[in-house]
């Protein structure tokens, strides 16, 4: 029998509070958190082409400012643990960038990437997939990033779906650039107009906020290149909120960071790090599922606060 | 005086999209400008506050003290790359008074996120 993320009780969970819940078709719905999401997979374990994957992003490790974050230590490896308990694996995990704090010194760069490997490698799934931010990649051009998790962009094909890490934090102007643009052109070649296709990178594609860097310089094209695709949503990071956005009928969402939240785009002078509230622990710090309903082209979004997931 | 190919593309189409805002008008005979020189390095402008004068031509001038830097103003649609071993012009004539901000655009290192100024037309 065709699994599928059962619609019923998706949506009888709706109006509870706590996370948020966005389709692919841009419906928002609330409800609440692990414990819903544990109340739907547990009734929903036939075998079939729908599927979900995590996506975490933001973490900083290296980071350490406990007026930011006390738990700098700590946070990534208590998400990584609340991924491990969800009531069904994912069939993956996705890292959208900022994997690392930056660092001038290559050496200390290194080490950094290899403490997040080892507690990343905890993760009890088939699979997790490793994109760069500007933080890992822009200072040496993705050279200990090649060296620890490969290639920056790449594709992969999951249950029907085509993926596309594009990565636009190599080159420090925030670019995709030229070549890897050709590479798209021909990885979109070989793929029907509406092929089911996911776009992962780290920066948003399209202008959320040019003045704080919210932006890839060439996102432009790059969007050119992917709106004759009928089936195309778009992953990423950088921005540490959520944040949901449509260019045309594309379809783009970020996610929340795992060690500091930044403010809405604009809604104030200037872009600072949020402090940690010691009245709400966590606040504004998540992880995201994303369940993809193949019947109806949709995908349907749950956040995980920390505050919950770190309980 | 030898602008960099790039900078003059990259120029004229930031003007373009900032015409709505039109603070800035970007021809004029070079050698009526006044010049300020503005240098960049890990992790400030300096000088980081530039005073510009309504209606007087001026060319911005900026260099780099050690890597590879960007000057962006969103609000002002001002771009360049500010390269090691060159030196980036952009000419404008002010048109509009206000306190316009610029940043780095280029990531630039673990001060990047401060790396920024402000453009004050009088
Ligand atoms: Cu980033
Ligand atoms: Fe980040």
């Amino acid at each position: 029998m065709e699994k599928h993320i059962d619609r019923r009780a998706f949506l009888k969970l709706a109006g509870i509070g706590g996370a948020v819940f966005v389709s692919g078709l841009g419906l928002l719905q609330h409800a609440d958190g692990i414990a819903a999401a544990r109340a739907l997979y547990r009734g929903n374990e036939a075998d079939g082409e729908d599927f979900f994957f995590v996506q975490l992003s933001d973490s900083h490790w290296g980071f350490s400012n406990p007026a930011i974050n006390p738990h700098y230590g700590t946070t990534l490896v208590r998400a990584v643990e609340a991924v491990n308990h969800l009531p069904q694996a994912p069939d993956f995990v996705v890292f959208t960038g900022d994997l690392t704090q930056t660092t001038e010194d290559g050496s200390e760069r290194r080490r950094r990437m290899e403490q997040f490997r080892e507690i990343a490698g905890r993760l009890a799934v088939k699979e997790v997939r490793f994109l760069a931010g500007e933080h890992d990649a822009a200072l040496d051009e993705g050279k200990a990033f090649h060296e620890f998790f490969g290639p920056s962009f790449y594709t992969f094909k999951h249950k029907g779906v085509t993926f596309i890490a594009l990565d636009n934090v190599s080159d420090p102007e925030g670019a995709v650039g030229e070549g890897q643009r050709r590479w798209l052109a021909g990885e979109l070649a070989k793929l029907s107009r509406s092929a089911a296709i996911i776009v992962l990178t780290h920066l948003p594609l399209f202008d959320l906020y040019p003045s704080w860097d919210w932006a890839t310089a060439d996102g432009g094209q790059v969007m050119e290149l992917l709106l004759p695709y009928s089936n195309v949503t778009v992953f990423y990071g950088h921005i540490h909120q959520i944040n949901h956005h449509t260019t045309g009928h594309i379809n783009h969402h970020s996610a929340q960071s795992l060690m500091w939240p930044l403010p809405a785009p604009g809604s104030l002078p200037r872009k600072i790090q949020l402090p940690w509230d010691t009245r709400q622990p966590y606040k504004g710090l998540g992880f995201r599922e994303v369940a993809a309903d193949r019947r109806h082209s949709r995908y349907d979004l749950r956040e995980f606060p920390m505050a919950e997931a770190a309980k | 005086m030898r602008v960099p190919h790039r900078m003059v593309v990259t120029v004229a189409a930031m003007a373009a999209a900032a015409s709505a805002l039109a603070p800035i008008r970007q021809a004029f005979p070079a050698s009526t400008a006044q010049v300020v020189h503005i240098t960049a390095r890990r992790f400030q402008f300096s000088p980081s506050v530039i005073h510009l004068k309504r209606s007087l031509p001026v060319v911005l001038e900026f260099t780099t003290l050690d890597r590879k830097h960007g000057f962006k103003s969103s609000l002002l649609g001002l771009h360049t790359a500010i390269s090691p071993g060159q030196t980036s012009r952009i000419r404008l004539v002010p048109n509009t008074a206000g306190t316009f901000t610029f940043h780095c655009d280029v990531f630039c290192g673990s001060g990047h996120e401060e790396m920024e100024g402000t453009i004050v037309i009088e």
